[in-house]
C-alpha cells in the first residue's frame, strides 16, 4: 500500500493503465483527455513501451488494434468529437475481437460543444455508436481511486475476453484531483495464447466460454483477421448458418459471462425507502445528496453501476421491488434513464433530474426533488 | 477541520490553478482530505481563470465548490465575477491593486498587497501565486510552514526553488493588519 498522494483522474488512469501492463498508446489530443497523452507520452519510453500522435483519431485507433494484434496492451483516449470518429474502428474490433482499451473523458455536447465543461452525454454512443448488433464492456468511474483500479479491470476485462472495453470518464472525474491511495497488489490477465504446435490454426472457434483464442502476430501460428464475416479459420463467407453462429456467439461471449463482468456499488440501501441512481461524476452529487437526505431522516440509498454495459439489471430488478421510489440523476438529458425504466418501472415510481449546460447538478436540487417523491 | 471551501481567482497566468494544487496537495501530505478542481475557458491564456479546493478532515463526496468560506481575488475581473455565494462566516482576501468588491461587505475581509509583495519585494510578478499560498496558509492553518515548502517544493519548476520560497516566506510573514 502506498501513502495517500494527491492525484488527477486522467493520471490515475494512465497509472492503472501502466500498471495493467499497457504498452502501446496512440491519439490524437482532445480536451478534457489531453493529459491521458501527455502522461502517456512521458511515462511509455520509460517502460520500454511506444507513444504515437496520430494525425486523427481515426488513425488513432486503428493503430491501436494494429498494435494489439502483435500481443501489446494498447490504449486510445479521447472526448466526445474524437469518440465519434473512432466508432468505425471500435466496431472493428468488436468483430474481429481484438483487446483494446478506449477512453472517453466526456465533454459538454453535441459536435464541439462546450470543451472544458463536464457532461455525459455519451452513454448511448458508448453502447451503440458504432453499427450492427455488437458486444461491448463499458466501464464508469466515480473517483479518481476508482479511476486507476477501474483502468486495470478494463485491460482485464479487454484481454479475458477479447474485446474493446469502453472507459467512459468524464470531465468531472477527469480533471479532479483528490487523495488516492493506491494498492500496487492487483490482479493482471493477459490474454490466452495456443498450447498447440505452430501452423494453421483455428482461432475463432471460441473456448467453452465462448472467447477465442487469438495467437499474436508473429508467434508461428496462421489464421486471418477481418471485419467481415467470418468462420472459425477468420475468413469471410456468406454463409447464413455461419453468420448466425459467429453473430450470436459475440453477443453470447458478454451476456452468457455478464455475471463475470457486472460491477455495481450501493451505498446505505439495506433500509432504504427512495433509491438514487446515479454513475461516474453524478454518483459523487448522490452520495452527498444520501447523506443530506439522511441527516433529514428520509431512508436514502444509492445504486451506482460501474459496468454501465452490462448492466448489474438484476440486482437492480430486486431493488426497484422493493424500494419504490427512484430518482436518477444525469449529467445529460436522461441516456441511462431509458435503461432503468426498462428494469424497474414496473415496480417502481421512477424521477429523473439532468443536466445538459456543462454545470454540475447540486445535490440541493436532488434533495428537493427526493423529498416531494 | 470542517468541508472548506476554498476558491481562488485571477487572470490565466498568475498561477491560481498551481495554487489551488499545492493547497490541496500540502493538506493531503497533512494527512487531511482535499479534492481540487478548475473551471476556464476554451482561450489558452488571458481570461477569467478560478481554480477551487475542498479541504476536509473526512472523506468528500460532492467535488465542487458551492458556497466557499475562503476567496482570493488577483484581478478586478475576478473580484467581480468570483466573490458570491459566499458562507456567511466567509473570509476575502483581495489584492491590493483590487477595488473590495460590494458582494465581500458584511464579510471579513484582507485587503493585501500580494501582486506588490512579489514584484517588489520578492523581484518577480510571477511568484504571486506562491505568496498567496503564504498568506492563505497563515490564515487556514492547513499545515505547519515546514510541510507546506516541502509540497512547494515538489510542485515548482527545477532552479526556482530560492525565489519562490522567499515568495512563501514573504506571504507567510505578510502584515496581515488589525
Amino acid at each position: 500500500m502506498s501513502k495517500r498522494i494527491l492525484m488527477q483522474g486522467n493520471e490515475a488512469c494512465v497509472r492503472g493503465a501502466l500498471k495493467a501492463g499497457m504498452r502501446f498508446f496512440a491519439g490524437y489530443p482532445i480536451t478534457p483527455s489531453t493529459e491521458i497523452a501527455e502522461g502517456c507520452a512521458v511515462e511509455l519510453p520509460k517502460v520500454g513501451g511506444k507513444f504515437v500522435q496520430m494525425e486523427d483519431e481515426i488513425a488513432s485507433m486503428a493503430a491501436v488494434i494494429g498494435a494489439s494484434v502483435t500481443g501489446v496492451k494498447a490504449m486510445t483516449a479521447t472526448s466526445g468529437p474524437g469518440f465519434s470518429l473512432k466508432q468505425e474502428n471500435i466496431g472493428y474490433a468488436s468483430m474481429a475481437e481484438i483487446p483494446c482499451v478506449i477512453v472517453d473523458v466526456q465533454r459538454s455536447g453535441p459536435s464541439t460543444g462546450l470543451p472544458t465543461s463536464s457532461s455525459q452525454g455519451d452513454v448511448m454512443q458508448s453502447r451503440w455508436g458504432t453499427h450492427g448488433d455488437h458486444p461491448i464492456i463499458v466501464l464508469s468511474p466515480s473517483s479518481v481511486s476508482e479511476t486507476y483500479y477501474l483502468a486495470i479491470r478494463a485491460f482485464n476485462l479487454a484481454e479475458k475476453y477479447m474485446t474493446p472495453v469502453i472507459f467512459l470518464m468524464d470531465e468531472m472525474i477527469g480533471h479532479l484531483r483528490e487523495t488516492v491511495e493506491i494498492d500496487d497488489n492487483v490482479e493482471i490477465i493477459c490474454r490466452k495464447q495456443p498450447d498447440a504446435p505452430e501452423g494453421k490454426f483455428e482461432a475463432y472457434k471460441g473456448e467453452e466460454n465462448l472467447v477465442p483464442v487469438l495467437p499474436v502476430f508473429g508467434s508461428g501460428h496462421y489464421y486471418n483477421i477481418t471485419g467481415l464475416t467470418h468462420n472459425t479459420w477468420g475468413f469471410p463467407t456468406n454463409n447464413r448458418a455461419v453468420a448466425n453462429e459467429l453473430n450470436s456467439r459475440l453477443l453470447n461471449k458478454i451476456e452468457n459471462n455478464r455475471r463475470d463482468i457486472e460491477a455495481w456499488d450501493e451505498y446505505l440501501t439495506d433500509d432504504a425507502e427512495i433509491l438514487i441512481i446515479a454513475y461516474g461524476g453524478s454518483a459523487r452529487v448522490g452520495e452527498d445528496a444520501v447523506d443530506m437526505l439522511r441527516r433529514k431522516g428520509i431512508k436514502a440509498g444509492m445504486y451506482r453501476p460501474i459496468t454501465i454495459w452490462p448492466m448489474a439489471e438484476d440486482r437492480l430488478r430486486e431493488l426497484s421491488q422493493r424500494i419504490k421510489k427512484i430518482l436518477v440523476i444525469e449529467h445529460n438529458n436522461g441516456q441511462y434513464l431509458h435503461e432503468v425504466e426498462r428494469v424497474a418501472a414496473d415496480d417502481a415510481e421512477i424521477e429523473f433530474i439532468g443536466r445538459i449546460n456543462g454545470a454540475f447538478i447540486l445535490p440541493e436540487e436532488v434533495t428537493e426533488k427526493a423529498e416531494a417523491m | 477541520m470542517e468541508r472548506m471551501e476554498i476558491r481562488l481567482a485571477g487572470t490565466g497566468g498568475q498561477g491560481v490553478i498551481l495554487a489551488s494544487i499545492i493547497l490541496a496537495e500540502a493538506a493531503v501530505n497533512a494527512g487531511r482530505y482535499a479534492c481540487q478542481t478548475q473551471s476556464y475557458g476554451p482561450e489558452a491564456r488571458g481570461g477569467a481563470c478560478k481554480a477551487e479546493a475542498i479541504i476536509s478532515d473526512s472523506k468528500i463526496s460532492y467535488p465542487e465548490v458551492s458556497d466557499p468560506g475562503f476567496v482570493l481575488v488577483l484581478t478586478q475581473k475576478a473580484a467581480e465575477k468570483y466573490v458570491r455565494n459566499l458562507k456567511d462566516d466567509a473570509i476575502v482576501i483581495v489584492d491590493s491593486r483590487v477595488e473590495i468588491p460590494a458582494e465581500a461587505e458584511n464579510h471579513k475581509v484582507y485587503h493585501l498587497p500580494i501582486l506588490d509583495t512579489a514584484e517588489y519585494k520578492v523581484g518577480k510578478a510571477v511568484t504571486a501565486n506562491i505568496v498567496a499560498v503564504g498568506v492563505i496558509n497563515r490564515i487556514l492553518g492547513i499545515c505547519s510552514f515546514e510541510e507546506l515548502a516541502e509540497t512547494v517544493r515538489n510542485r515548482i519548476p527545477k532552479g526556482t526553488e530560492e525565489f519562490n520560497l522567499k515568495a512563501l516566506k514573504a506571504g507567510n510573514e505578510m502584515d496581515l493588519g488589525g
